[in-house]
């Protein structure tokens, strides 16, 4: 993936509960997932998978405990938020408007420099430079999902979150889907995916299981590799 | 990125999906058409209860045909979770607000543009002699419906029923805008027409407290 990342940025949950109404999605998470790391979360549907991403990106807050983002001590919320890809169960872009017409949109609000040059690396990375001008309604389920991680990128984002983003691919999309991430992490990024996917697992050097709103299991932390960036 | 820079990003946007897709063009077109046609058939109203009505009229034409469209406003931003990445950007929450709801006055405006001709004949109105000061009254009281109908719109997005829930959170407390412009645009097509000063001071500072107030409060309307 030809994208370059900044150093990346980790995330520690620390007690955190989330409450909607009678339902407690989250009991007392806590989770450090240091600037780098590439992290699978598992667990049933209903676990809290999408709601740990979901407050990670700063989306959803917690009714108890403290998200803390590692790497962006003292900023604002707007301006973490700003360093954080989110590609979620849905695609995240309009399909009114063309790829190309999405990726100005976003990159005209997060005020990124040189955006036309930005775009068509994003759409090369991915792969749509060839349908950059058709509308995201009329595209297969493979490539929203290619148009939602371009959407993500940017910004080049220090932390990456997908929600599922196997779910309705192919066997080949499956493929691209691995080596994207894998790129993702080699370039530097802190990358958390929760998935059904065991594909998934072998990419990340840490799986963590939830259920219920607990985590479950967490592999040992002291054998995550990191990435390049984070290294140094 | 500044306000102005990303609430003009915001309203590009609206601006050019409706352009596209024409889905509130279109509803809201067809909708105030059939009031206009329908009640100047059923009342065949004489040239005094032509004036005493068209400004009812229009107000409450121009009310329902912007509560359909305002339903669209936040709704659109769910089938994909574009609201999400909205949020996600680093941009004031009221960029939001502010680019919707100038998206929505500018679609009411040209409803509106389009329909005072067509109630003016319709209802044998003349409405040249006084076009400028009713196009101040309209103005304001738009501009009152469309930041309202922003927020409640944002407000009742998730809500089950939402389609019966706006017009009922609208309605009582739009009710103020809705007076005063029909009294102040009544002043307007009697035979010696005057500007209602009272009642253009009231949408004024009606218009002026609700965009202070969304203002104010865009961080949790746009929140979780």
């Amino acid at each position: 993936m030809d994208i370059a990342l900044t150093t990346s940025l980790g995330v520690e949950f620390d007690r955190v509960e989330k409450r909607f109404g009678a339902l407690l999605a989250l009991r007392k998470v806590t989770l450090r997932i240091a600037p780098g790391e590439f992290v699978a979360l598992f667990g049933p549907n209903g676990s809290g998978k999408t709601t740990l991403l979901r407050m990670a990106a700063l989306l959803v807050r917690p009714s108890a405990g403290r998200v803390t983002h590692l790497g962006a001590e003292g900023r604002g919320a707007g301006e973490i938020r700003g360093q954080i890809g989110l590609v979620g169960h849905k695609a995240l872009v309009y399909d009114e408007l063309t790829a190309r017409e999405n990726l100005g949109f976003f990159a005209r609000l997060y005020g990124v420099s040189r955006p036309a040059e930005r775009i068509s690396r994003v759409l090369d990375a991915v792969g749509l430079r060839q349908r950059a001008d058709d509308v995201a309604g009329v595209f297969s389920r493979g490539m929203r999902q290619r148009l939602a991680i371009a959407r993500a990128l940017i910004t080049e984002p220090r932390l990456l979150l997908f929600d599922e983003p196997a779910t309705g691919l192919d066997r080949q999309g499956r493929d691209w889907l691995d080596r994207t991430l894998d790129g993702l992490h080699d370039a530097g990024a802190t990358v958390i995916v929760s998935t059904h996917d065991d594909s998934l697992a072998a990419l990340a050097a840490r799986s963590v299981h939830l259920d219920a709103g607990r985590v479950v299991r967490d592999t040992a932390a002291s054998a995550v590799p990191l990435a390049p960036e984070a290294r140094r | 990125m500044n306000l102005p820079r990303s609430a003009g990003a915001v309203l590009a946007k609206e601006l050019r999906i409706e352009l596209r897709t024409r889905d509130l063009t279109h509803t809201v077109l067809f909708f105030v058409l059939m009031v206009a046609g329908l009640f100047s058939f059923a009342f065949s109203p004489t040239a005094d209860e032509s004036r005493r009505i068209l400004p009812g009229l229009i107000w409450m034409a121009f009310f329902f045909a912007g509560t359909l469209m305002l339903q669209l406003c936040f709704v659109r931003e769910q089938a994909n979770d574009t609201l999400a990445a909205l949020r996600l950007a680093p941009i004031d929450p009221f960029a939001i607000l502010l680019g919707k709801l100038l998206a929505n006055f500018l679609f009411l405006a040209a409803a509106e543009i389009v329909f005072v001709p067509v109630f003016s004949v319709f209802y044998n109105v003349s409405v040249l002699p006084v076009l400028g000061r009713l196009i101040l009254v309209l103005f304001l009281g738009t501009f009152g419906l469309a930041v309202v109908g922003t927020v409640f719109s944002a407000m009742t997005a998730q809500a089950r029923m939402r389609e019966l829930l706006l017009p009922m959170l609208l309605l009582p407390v739009l009710a103020p805008v809705l007076i005063a412009g029909v009294e102040a645009t009544g002043e307007l097509l009697v035979p010696h027409p005057s500007l209602a000063r009272e009642w253009v001071s009231m949408l004024a500072g009606f218009d002026v407290i609700f965009l202070t107030a969304t203002w104010l409060l865009s961080g949790f309307l746009v929140e979780e």
